[in-house]
């Protein structure tokens, strides 16, 4: 279980979020949603200790973040970034290998490299083994970046080092980005195996509401830096509080079997009362 | 195209065996050359029973071979120092006296040179490397109070370079002053120094040199992981465990230590630290752990080759080392540039 207990984080005097109080269980995929600036960046980033908020504590398994060392941390919580630059030329395979850095001393053992190629053919990215990171576009990197970060949570049977060890955090701060659309779907089913790993705690921001219906088994709403809804994607996404947290007018089309498809309206075609909302604002 | 790890090691081996070969080449010629058999004697006369050595042998062993080593350990220094530098900056452009550390080492040795022609004092084992070590400290540390933002307290990385650039011509210019108002004897020492030389050196230097220089590559090369980590970025590096604050702290004192010892005995030696680190890259790609062994050897090398040509090219006269360094560093440097394969 991974617990955010009343998190405010500010800038200044500026609050990016307020008290903000939302717990994760295992198995699951979390999704966190909410229009530009309601804080879903910053929330990834605290719950995954690069920030440290002003009040409030990030829990664990019920220990406090702030209490676990930097390498120990390293070995069971993973974060993806939007996109990730290399300063010289590596190759593909190095990349993915620092996946492993938290699990070896200076040099990488049987064990790592073994991992390491597991990784690389469960993602597809075998066959840019060699190739210079910097070359590959911006998808492609992604899908590096993806076997770079569940590398160094990756856990099989024969790996001594994972025995015993207690939950896997994986964080993800739009992994989306610049994925295709085959890409994108592709991602998120191998996110969603993994999610669904007993020890693994996964939440992720996404900005596709759609996407997010669709293979989240949790949802988190933010809106200006506060939970405004948490729950199953029936559960949050109502069209009341979409048209309130986003602005936007929703249709609701069913599919056959995902449920349905979100159709989205800008406000100024919308009802009377969501242009009043958007005077007041 | 970056290439396997096997290569790298074949890489590395054949760099150590050229290494050898220039430091064979680099204790035979100079202004006298000495014969295998020549050297063979001079060397079996170090051991007890043997005669005496004679004049020759004296030269050999007092004064070439000291300034082989001295200048192996130097370019190693300096080529570890430059991979340093661009890895923490991750930079290929930065150079190891970039942070002010160079200007600084050479301003203290300035300092002390003018100061013992006042006051009556001469160099003694420790005092030099020391001065130069204070020189480059200050410096350091000056660039990075003045290069701190105000906001958050880190310093970043494009403030670091261009007040490193400003600090540079301060202490550069101080350096000028000094000479200027020194009593001819110091200003001539100053500007032959302040232009890199290894004429003064001594089997002490070499001491004082090798401990800075090997402690240095040793205990960087513990942290060729961590630099590693940085390339992707300090926020990626922190996910993987690393505290980037604490490596960004050991890599500049590392740094400070071994180039300060280098320029304390042998003067500013500009373009190895920056072209060492690119070469390697072209050959075996970026990682560290190979780049800090890789550019010991490198460094150590060129630098030596770079000594040989300073020793030859106006013989028996010799030539400032850091004019060759700059006069082939440039040209190398200027066509790696135009056929580079990075973003700055």
């Amino acid at each position: 279980m991974l617990a955010a207990r009343n998190i405010t984080f500010r800038i200044g005097n500026k609050p990016l979020i307020t008290d903000v109080t939302v717990s994760f269980a295992p198995g699951k995929l979390h999704l966190v949603i909410g229009p530009n600036g309601a804080g879903k960046s910053t929330l990834i980033k605290v719950l995954a200790r690069l920030l440290r908020p002003q009040a409030g504590k990030v829990e664990y398994a019920g220990t406090d973040v702030r209490e676990t060392s930097e390498a120990e941390l390293a070995r069971q919580r993973a974060v993806l970034s939007q996109a990730v630059d290399v300063a010289f030329p590596l190759s593909v395979r190095e990349v993915v290998m620092m996946g492993r850095y938290p699990h070896f001393g200076s040099r990488p053992g049987p064990t790592d490299e073994r991992v390491t190629d597991e990784v690389m053919a469960f993602f597809e990215v075998t066959e840019f083994r060699d190739r210079n990171y910097q070359t590959l576009s911006g998808g492609e990197r992604q899908r590096v970046n993806f076997a770079r970060v569940l590398n160094q949570l990756w856990r099989t049977d024969s790996d001594p080092t994972a025995a015993g060890s207690g939950f896997r955090y994986l964080f993800l701060d739009e992994p989306l980005t610049f994925l295709d659309i085959r890409h994108q779907i592709d991602f998120m089913k191998k996110l969603r195996r993994f999610a669904n790993a007993a020890d693994a705690i996964t939440v992720g921001v996404v900005h596709d509401l759609n996407l997010a219906a669709r293979f989240a088994e949790q949802i988190v709403m933010l809106d200006d830096g506060r939970v405004a809804a948490a729950g199953t994607a029936t559960e949050v996404l109502t069209p009341d509080r979409i048209r309130q947290v986003f602005g936007v007018e929703p249709t609701f089309v069913p599919v056959k079997e995902s449920g349905v498809h979100l159709f989205f309206d800008s406000p100024e075609v919308a009802q009377t009362s969501v242009c009043v909302r958007g005077i007041t604002d | 195209m970056t290439r396997p790890h096997a290569n790298r090691a074949a890489l590395l081996i054949a760099l150590g065996l050229i290494t050898l070969l220039v430091l064979a080449a680099s204790i035979r010629y100079g202004a006298i050359d000495f014969s295998v058999s020549a050297i063979a004697r001079a060397l079996a006369s170090l051991f007890p029973g043997q005669p005496e050595p004679t004049l020759d042998q004296r030269i050999f062993l007092e004064l070439r071979l000291p300034r082989a080593v001295l200048c192996l350990l130097v370019g190693a220094s300096l080529g570890v120092g430059g991979t340093l530098m661009q890895a923490l900056f991750r930079n290929p452009i930065v150079e190891p006296g970039l942070v002010g550390t160079s200007s600084g080492a050479a301003f203290g040795s300035a300092l002390f040179f003018v100061l013992g022609g006042v006051f009556h004092f001469g160099a003694s084992l420790w005092s030099l490397p020391l001065a130069a070590c204070l020189g480059g400290v200050i410096s350091t540390y000056l660039v990075f109070l003045l290069a701190r933002s105000r906001e958050d307290g880190r310093a970043s990385i494009v403030l670091l370079l261009l007040t490193g650039l400003a600090v540079n011509a301060l202490f550069m210019s101080a350096i000028g002053f000094l000479s200027y108002i020194a009593r001819d004897p110091q200003a001539r020492s100053i500007t032959f120094w302040s232009l890199g030389t290894l004429s003064g050196a001594s089997w002490r230097a070499v001491e004082i040199v090798a401990i800075s220089t090997i402690a240095g590559a040793v205990i960087a090369l513990r942290y060729a992981k961590q630099l590693n980590a940085l390339m992707i970025g300090e926020e990626e590096a922190t996910y993987l465990g690393v505290n980037v604050n604490r490596l960004k702290w050991i890599i500049l004192s590392i740094n400070v230590v071994i180039v300060a010892v280098a320029t304390a005995f042998t003067g500013v030696i500009s373009f190895v630290g920056l072209i060492v680190p690119h070469i390697l890259r072209m050959l075996g790609g970026a990682n560290n752990r190979y780049l800090i062994i890789g550019s010991a050897l490198l460094g150590a090398t060129l630098l030596s080759l770079a000594d040989l040509i300073a020793r030859l090219a106006l013989r028996p006269a010799e030539l400032p080392i850091g004019i060759v360094t700059s006069a082939v560093g440039v040209p190398v440097f200027l066509s790696l540039l135009r056929r580079r394969q990075y973003v700055f």
